[in-house]
């Protein structure tokens, strides 16, 4: 091992100590380092002596600046409720009705809303609002508790089938499983739910079981779903005569759900979003209703 | 392997197993009913495959005396295959996790194929199964070598890399039933926890022991790296791991801190897991096989010192700009990220000192995919360090934090940095290791290299498209002063992005996978007797008192 053998490339000496074959070279440590490192420490401790740095057992050097992160953000979300106050502030105060006569209002209500709906509702009723499987179409106009904005935000606040206090509770009863109806009764109520609205595709529906299915729905179904099958928004029972349908309006589904039942669910947002997010959210879902399908 | 070790050392290794095999089963019986249980039945039955493993060795002849005269490499061996196994298997569920961001029904309705189960699956598999085992591997080789000195003895760097192995099962099947302690990078419960300090703890032994021993009057630099990775992170795990399990026979633990204490201790470890395990150690492959691949000394041995120095210390610090503008004090993130601003010094300086290590050799890297490896491997190292003392500016961080960004930037890191340094490594070192003239191919070295960086490339561009954007609909107000996109608008802007990343790791898998093959078809060709390539397999020493037969 030759101590500080020049290395042919580069002209330095090597440290003279060698492992396995490996040497290295006893360059200088480049100034370019050195001043970098000098700048980077130079500019903490500038940071430290303008901003909260160091702990002092139990408090900390507060900064010549005497920034402090919790005061600036609740400035910051003072400052931004503030400039909002412009329309929110008429948001609270007015009634829906004015509201929705208010074209430049409802266009501030229609942008905070859409981010309102889709950052909380859209989980289950879908980005669109056309909702899914066992979650209600919001465009369809079939309201299960009421259409208007009222109803709407009532629905919000409390839920259905939640844990509310005031929750909406409604709930379709197993006519089959619980041995309400026999199997031919639900296939001839199916029946008769399927002329209703109109929606029946394929094979014409058996006028002998439309029939007799009359007569099972006049006994077990009118109580909820009125004589007309309109349904009641007093209970949250869905009107059959209309196109939409949540569990799906196949002759399959409509069986399981008279068969098994049906117990929808939708938490209460009330603690989650304040009154006038609510209100906001009631009154973009009301103005889903006028666009177009 | 087995008829490497003396009568006596058989009978340890079994009595080990047994010993760990019966541990297994006490966990399978008091833990029935609870995962802890299905655990007990994996490390029975582990235990029971090494056992097996050292009983159908056990009448072989005892070996030659002369073997403790050269370096014992056997665990070397082992812990590259396996480093590659995982890495194949990692990256696999890589590319899964990534496909199912960009497509949610790839979980096939299973519930461990979940998002967050996967994920963890992943980072395991690749951050300890891959990176680990070739840290493991590989300090072997360069402890003995730099140090002239023979492993200590002959057991304990089976029961570190096997005993490790099983940790690293027992962390990933955890993961797929359930069992997690919800700490990144952390997840593995209690009882695998504290196996793995044990494990740790004979690791650190092998190599004070050996250092010791050592015939060199100085300690080389990559033994720098590889102590400090082994100790400090002994010390984070051991302190970010403390907890009370709710018995011996559950799974479920409870950490001993809470709020942001709990957070504070989980970002010191986990940031300074990227220092110590993700950084130091694989700066001690870089400062062994870039030379010794090179064949040009070190460009400077002050560099080294001032690099180390800096690295070990600022990086303590740097922990808590992982929670900037959160709960945590400010105080406590303004030196989380002053500290990180000054680490960016040193970290370029190693970059720097590899670089310049290669000067009079860039006609190598040239021509030769091995060195180029380490090269970008360098390379990518000075760019993640760069981007991570700049998001680490809180400012920066007010953007960055919570997006893809991060993700992006962790990848430059793990894949351009970590994976590549370790292709390299493991390429220069598997014809020394199993006697061979070369790699099998040097053309699939050169496929895998462009796969590699390509994969890289493709990824890291994808998240940074994808994080900025992410950050900027986040903040983004519209004129009635409402946050203007939603969540999910967020998440559909992604969507192109997310299938660009899975392509690009799809390209960094199939490199690995080109890889594997590469080094088992190198294995499975004939050795020559010439082949030691310039590395020693013996020290060049006389054979002296101090290398004491089997202990």
């Amino acid at each position: 091992m030759e101590l500080g053998k020049r290395d042919p490339v580069t002209g330095r000496t090597t440290t003279g100590h060698e492992w396995n074959g490996i040497e290295e070279l006893d360059s200088p440590v480049p100034r370019v380092v050195l001043f970098f490192l000098a700048v980077t420490i130079l500019f903490s401790i500038g940071y430290w002596v303008l901003m909260p740095a160091w702990p002092l057992g139990w408090t900390y050097t507060k900064g010549v600046l005497g920034i402090d992160q919790r005061e600036i953000v609740t400035r910051e979300v003072a400052d931004a409720a503030t400039a909002r106050a412009g329309w929110t502030d008429r948001v609270a105060t007015l009634d829906y009705a004015a509201i929705e006569a208010d074209p430049a209002l409802m266009q501030s209500v229609r942008e905070t809303g859409r981010t309102l709906f889709v950052d909380n509702c859209a989980a289950c009723h879908g980005v669109d609002a056309k909702g899914g499987p066992g979650f209600p179409d919001l465009k369809a106009k079939s309201w299960l508790w009421g259409g208007t904005p009222e109803a709407i935000a009532e629905t919000i606040r409390v839920g259905i089938n939640s844990t509310h206090g005031d929750t909406r509770v409604s709930q379709m009863m197993a006519f089959g499983k619980e041995g309400i109806l026999d199997r031919e009764q639900v296939t001839n109520v199916v029946a008769y739910v399927r002329s209703l609205s109109g929606t029946a595709t394929g094979a014409p529906l058996d006028a002998d079981r439309v029939k007799a299915g009359q007569e099972v729905f006049a006994a077990n179904c009118v109580a909820c779903h009125g004589e007309a099958g309109k349904g009641n928004a007093e209970l949250g029972a869905p009107d059959l005569t209309d196109q939409a349908w949540i569990y799906g309006g196949d002759a399959q589904s409509i069986y399981s759900t008279v068969y098994g039942g049906r117990q929808g669910h939708m938490p209460h947002w009330g603690e989650r979003l304040s009154p006038i997010d609510t209100k906001i959210l009631a009154l973009y879902v009301h103005s889903l209703e006028g666009e177009a399908k | 392997m087995v008829a490497g070790l003396s009568r006596g050392d058989r009978q340890v290794a079994l009595a080990i197993s047994i010993l760990i095999a019966l541990c297994g089963l006490a966990l399978a019986a008091v833990g029935r009913g609870d995962p802890i249980g299905t655990h007990g039945f994996i490390i029975l039955l582990y235990a029971l495959g090494v056992s097996f493993f050292v009983i159908a060795g056990y009448y072989a002849p005892e070996p030659d005396i002369s073997r403790l005269l050269r370096y014992y490499d056997d665990p070397t061996k082992v812990g590259i295959v396996l480093a590659m196994a995982w890495a194949v298997f990692g990256l696999t569920f890589g590319v899964w996790v990534a496909a199912l961001l960009a497509w949610p029904d790839l979980t096939f309705d299973a519930g461990w194929a979940s998002f967050g189960r996967i994920r963890p699956v992943h980072t395991t598999s690749v951050i300890f199964g891959f990176g680990g085992n070739a840290l493991i591997a590989t300090s072997f080789h360069v402890l003995q070598r730099t140090s002239r000195a023979r492993l200590p003895e002959q057991i304990s760097p089976w029961f570190v890399l096997l005993g490790y192995n099983l940790f690293c099962i027992i962390a990933v099947s955890g993961y797929f039933i359930g069992v997690t302690q919800s700490k990144e990078y952390a997840e593995p419960e209690w009882y695998a926890d504290i196996f793995l300090v044990v494990v740790w703890v004979v690791y650190f032994l092998i190599y004070i022991r050996t250092l010791q021993r050592r015939k060199e009057p100085h300690i080389y630099v990559a033994n720098w790296y590889y102590m400090a990775f082994i100790l400090v992170v002994a010390v984070l795990h051991i302190v970010n791991n403390l907890a009370v399990p709710v018995s011996f026979g559950h799974a479920k633990s409870y950490s001993l801190f809470s709020g942001v204490q709990d957070a504070m201790t989980q970002w010191w470890y986990g940031h300074n897991a990227v220092a110590f395990f993700l950084t130091a150690g694989f700066l001690g492959m870089m400062y062994y096989y870039l030379p010794k691949r090179a064949g040009r000394p070190i460009f400077s041995y002050r560099l080294s010192i001032i690099s180390f120095w800096g690295i070990t210390f600022m990086y303590m610090w740097a922990g808590s700009h992982h929670l900037h503008y959160t709960a945590l004090p400010q105080w406590v993130q303004t030196l989380g990220m002053t500290f990180s601003i000054v680490l960016l010094v040193p970290s370029w300086a190693s970059a720097g000192n590899a670089l310049a290590t290669l000067n009079g050799a860039w006609h190598k890297v040239r021509d030769d995919a091995t060195l180029r490896f380490m090269m970008v491997a360098a390379v990518f190292y000075g760019l993640s360090t760069f981007e991570g003392s700049f998001m680490a500016i809180r400012a920066v961080n007010s953007l960055s934090h919570y997006t893809d960004w991060t993700v992006g930037h962790v990848h430059a890191g793990a894949l351009g940095w970590v994976a590549m340094i370790s292709f390299g490594s493991i390429y220069a070192l598997v014809p020394w290791m199993w006697k061979r003239e070369r790699m099998y191919s040097s053309k699939l070295i050169e496929w895998h290299f462009w796969l590699a960086l390509a994969g890289t490339v493709v990824y890291v561009f994808a998240m940074w498209n994808s994080g900025i954007i992410q950050g900027l609909m986040w903040r983004t107000y519209n004129e009635s002063g409402t946050l203007a996109y939603s969540f999910v608008d967020s998440l559909v802007a992604m969507h192109p992005y997310y299938i660009a990343r899975t392509f690009g790791g799809l390209l960094f898998l199939i490199g690995a996978i080109l890889g594997s093959y590469n080094i088992w078809m190198t294995i499975r060709q004939p050795g020559t007797a010439l082949a030691s390539q310039g590395e020693a397999d013996e020290p060049h020493l006389a054979p002296q008192p101090a290398l004491q037969a089997g202990e």
